[in-house]
C-alpha cells in the first residue's frame, strides 16, 4: 500500500511516498534528507501525537492544562479526549501530577502542565 | 493642592512579564542589577504562554518539548529564585524619553518611577477584523484566533460549533485542532496567499490529521448574520489577490476565527518618542537592543514578531544584560553602521551596529529578518558598502520562518561604518511558491 507523507522536520515539507506492506516499510521516496526517512517510517506505520487539553477544577474559574506525558497512537486521540473531558479534579494540583492514569490503555498518563494551588 | 508624586528610583525597569520580560529580568539580575522591577498588567506572569497549552516550546533552549505553561513556569521559578520584584495587576500608563515611568494598580494606585534603563517587553497583538475591510454585517461570532484560544484554554468556554478560519498563521492552525478536539466542526482554513505562513508541522498535525481543508488563494468576501454569524462566503483570488467572480463558495457557520497576523504593541514606545521601523513595526535598535532613545531597550515580540519563543528568550537575555550594563554606566562604541534591507529581505534586526573601539572587545552579532517570499537554493549576502563580508547558501527560505545569520567578532571589528545591506540573491528567480 502506498502512503503519501508530508515531512514536518523543516519548511521544505518534502512530499514522500512510502510503500507499506503488512505493516512493514518496503520503500521511501521523495525525501530530501535522512530525517525524512525516520519520520516517514514512523508516520506511515504507527503515527503518534501528543494530546493537550484542559480539565476544569471544582470551584475554580480557570481550568488546568494537561498533556499526555508522551505521544499516543493517533487513532486514540478522540478516545483520550473523551476521558480527559470526564475527569473531575480538585485543587491543589501541581505541574506533573497525574490526572488520568494509563489513558485508554496506551500506557501513557495524562499529567497537569500547570500548578493550581 | 496637588502633590507631584516623588518618583521611586529603579536601576532597570521592565514593562511586561511575558517570556521577553522574564528573560530580560533574569539576565539583568544575573548581570548584577540589584534594584530591578518588572511591571505586568495581567494578574499573573507568563504572558501569552499561559494560554498556549499545546506542546512544541523549548526545543532550542531546553532541548525538550514543553507546553506553553511549562515553558513559562521555568522562567517564573527562576525569577522567584532570584528574588526579582514583579508587580502584577499593574498597568504602565506612560514611559517618557527621560525614562520616567507611570503605572497604576488596584492595590497601590498611581506609582511613578525614575529608571536608569527601561526594557520594553509588551509583546504583540493580533490584527483585528477592522484592519481587513471584509464586507458584511457586524454580528457576534467573529474572534481573533488568540481570543478564542483564551476563551477555550483559560476560561473554559467554547466560542462556537461550526467554524471557518481566515488566515493560516500558526495560531489559526492550532485553534483549528483545538476547536475540533473540543467537539466543534472546523469547515475550512482559508488563506489568501498561495502558501501558508504556518509551520508544516502544524499544517499536518492540525489540519491534515482532522481532514480540515486548507484553501490557498482564497479569502472571505462576505459575512452574514444579524445577531450571530450565520455564514461566510469564500472566493478564490487572482495573482493580485482580488476575488475572482463566479468562484464563491458558501459556508454555514456560527464562528469565524481570524489568524491574519500580529502587530508589535508599541503604544508606550510611541509615547516615549521611540522611532519605529516600518518593516518590523517595532523599535529601531542597535545590536545591544537599545532603541534610538538612550537607555530604552526593546526585546521580544514588541520589537519584531518571532516564530519561536526560544528566540524571544535568547534576544531578551541580551537586552537584559545590555540594560544592566547601561544602568551601571558602561560606555559603548560611538561609531555606528546602519543595517538596511536589501532585495528579498524584510525587517532586519538590529537596524544599527555599534562598531567596537579599537581597545574594547568585539562580539559576534546576530542579524534576523524575514524573507520577502519563498526562495529555493538562494544565497544570503551581506555587504559592507559594496564589499561582500558574508554569504551563505540556503536550501529554502520562506516568510513564515525567520532567517538569521551571525557576523563573527572579527568581521564586526573590521566594519567600515558604511551602510550594511542584507540581501537574498535568488539567481534571477523572483519567487518559488510551494504548491
Amino acid at each position: 500500500m502506498e502512503k503519501m507523507i508530508t515531512c514536518i522536520n523543516c519548511p521544505i515539507g518534502c512530499r514522500m511516498t512510502v510503500n507499506v506492506d503488512n505493516g512493514q516499510v518496503v520503500s521511501i521516496t521523495g525525501n530530501g534528507c535522512k530525517r525524512g526517512i525516520e519520520y516517514a517510517a514512523q508516520e506511515s506505520v504507527a503515527p503518534k501525537r501528543m494530546v493537550t487539553a484542559v480539565v476544569s477544577v471544582t470551584g475554580r474559574k480557570t481550568p488546568v492544562s494537561v498533556k499526555t506525558r508522551t505521544p499516543i497512537p493517533k487513532e486514540k486521540i478522540f478516545d483520550c479526549m473523551a476521558v480527559i473531558e470526564k475527569a473531575k479534579i480538585e485543587a491543589p494540583i501541581r505541574m506533573g501530577d497525574v490526572i488520568c492514569e494509563n489513558v485508554c490503555d496506551t500506557g501513557v498518563d495524562v499529567i497537569a502542565t500547570k500548578t493550581v494551588l | 493642592m496637588e502633590h507631584a508624586l516623588q518618583p521611586q528610583k529603579v536601576d532597570v525597569l521592565i514593562v511586561g512579564a511575558g517570556p521577553a520580560g522574564l528573560a530580560a529580568a533574569i539576565a539583568a539580575r544575573e548581570a548584577g542589577t540589584k534594584n530591578l522591577l518588572v511591571l505586568e498588567r495581567e494578574p499573573e506572569m507568563g504572558g501569552i504562554l499561559k494560554q498556549c497549552i499545546h506542546n512544541g516550546f523549548g526545543l532550542h533552549r531546553f532541548k525538550e518539548e514543553l507546553t506553553g505553561p511549562e515553558y513559562a513556569q521555568r522562567d517564573v521559578d527562576r525569577v522567584k529564585e532570584l528574588g526579582i520584584e514583579v508587580r502584577c495587576g499593574t498597568t504602565v500608563l506612560e514611559v517618557t524619553a527621560d525614562r520616567q515611568v507611570t503605572a497604576i494598580s488596584r492595590d497601590r494606585g498611581v506609582q511613578v518611577f525614575q529608571a536608569g534603563a527601561v526594557i520594553l517587553a509588551m509583546g504583540c497583538r493580533e490584527r483585528p477584523r477592522g484592519a481587513l475591510a471584509i464586507p458584511g454585517t457586524r454580528c457576534a461570532g467573529i474572534f481573533s484566533a488568540g481570543t478564542a484560544q483564551k476563551y477555550v484554554n483559560l476560561e473554559g468556554y467554547m466560542p462556537g460549533r461550526r467554524v471557518v478560519i481566515l488566515g493560516s498563521g500558526d495560531i489559526g492552525l492550532i485553534m483549528a485542532r483545538r476547536m475540533t478536539l473540543q467537539g466543534a466542526k472546523v469547515l475550512a482554513c482559508v488563506e489568501i496567499m498561495p502558501y501558508s505562513s504556518g509551520l508544516n508541522r502544524n499544517i499536518v498535525q492540525c489540519l491534515h490529521d482532522y481532514n480540515i481543508p486548507l484553501m490557498l488563494n482564497h479569502t472571505v468576501v462576505d459575512i452574514q448574520g444579524r445577531e450571530r454569524l450565520t455564514g461566510v462566503t469564500v472566493a478564490q483570488v487572482d495573482e493580485r489577490r482580488q476575488p475572482i467572480p463566479g468562484t464563491e463558495t458558501h459556508f454555514d457557520c456560527d464562528t469565524l476565527l481570524l489568524s491574519v497576523g500580529l502587530i508589535p504593541e508599541n503604544e508606550l514606545s510611541k509615547q516615549a518618542g521611540v522611532p519605529l521601523s516600518p518593516a518590523t513595526q517595532g523599535a529601531v535598535v542597535d545590536d545591544t537592543l537599545q532603541t534610538e532613545i538612550p537607555g530604552i531597550f526593546a526585546c521580544g515580540n514588541v520589537l519584531h514578531v518571532h516564530d519561536l519563543v526560544d528566540f524571544v528568550s535568547a534576544e531578551s537575555f541580551k537586552a537584559g544584560k545590555a540594560a544592566a550594563e547601561y544602568a551601571a554606566g558602561k560606555k559603548t562604541g560611538n561609531r555606528i553602521a546602519p543595517v538596511a534591507d536589501g532585495s528579498g529581505v524584510r525587517g532586519v534586526v538590529p537596524q544599527k551596529i555599534r562598531i567596537p573601539d579599537a581597545n574594547s572587545p568585539a562580539e559576534a552579532i546576530q542579524l534576523m529578518f524575514r524573507p520577502a517570499c519563498v526562495y529555493e537554493n538562494a544565497t544570503i549576502r551581506v555587504l559592507d558598502g559594496d564589499t561582500e563580508i558574508y554569504k551563505v547558501k540556503k536550501r529554502i527560505l520562506a516568510p513564515g520562518e525567520m532567517a538569521d545569520l551571525t557576523l563573527k567578532s572579527d568581521t564586526v571589528r573590521a566594519l567600515s561604518g558604511e551602510k550594511i545591506t542584507v540581501l537574498i540573491d535568488a539567481g534571477g528567480e523572483v519567487c518559488a511558491w510551494k504548491k
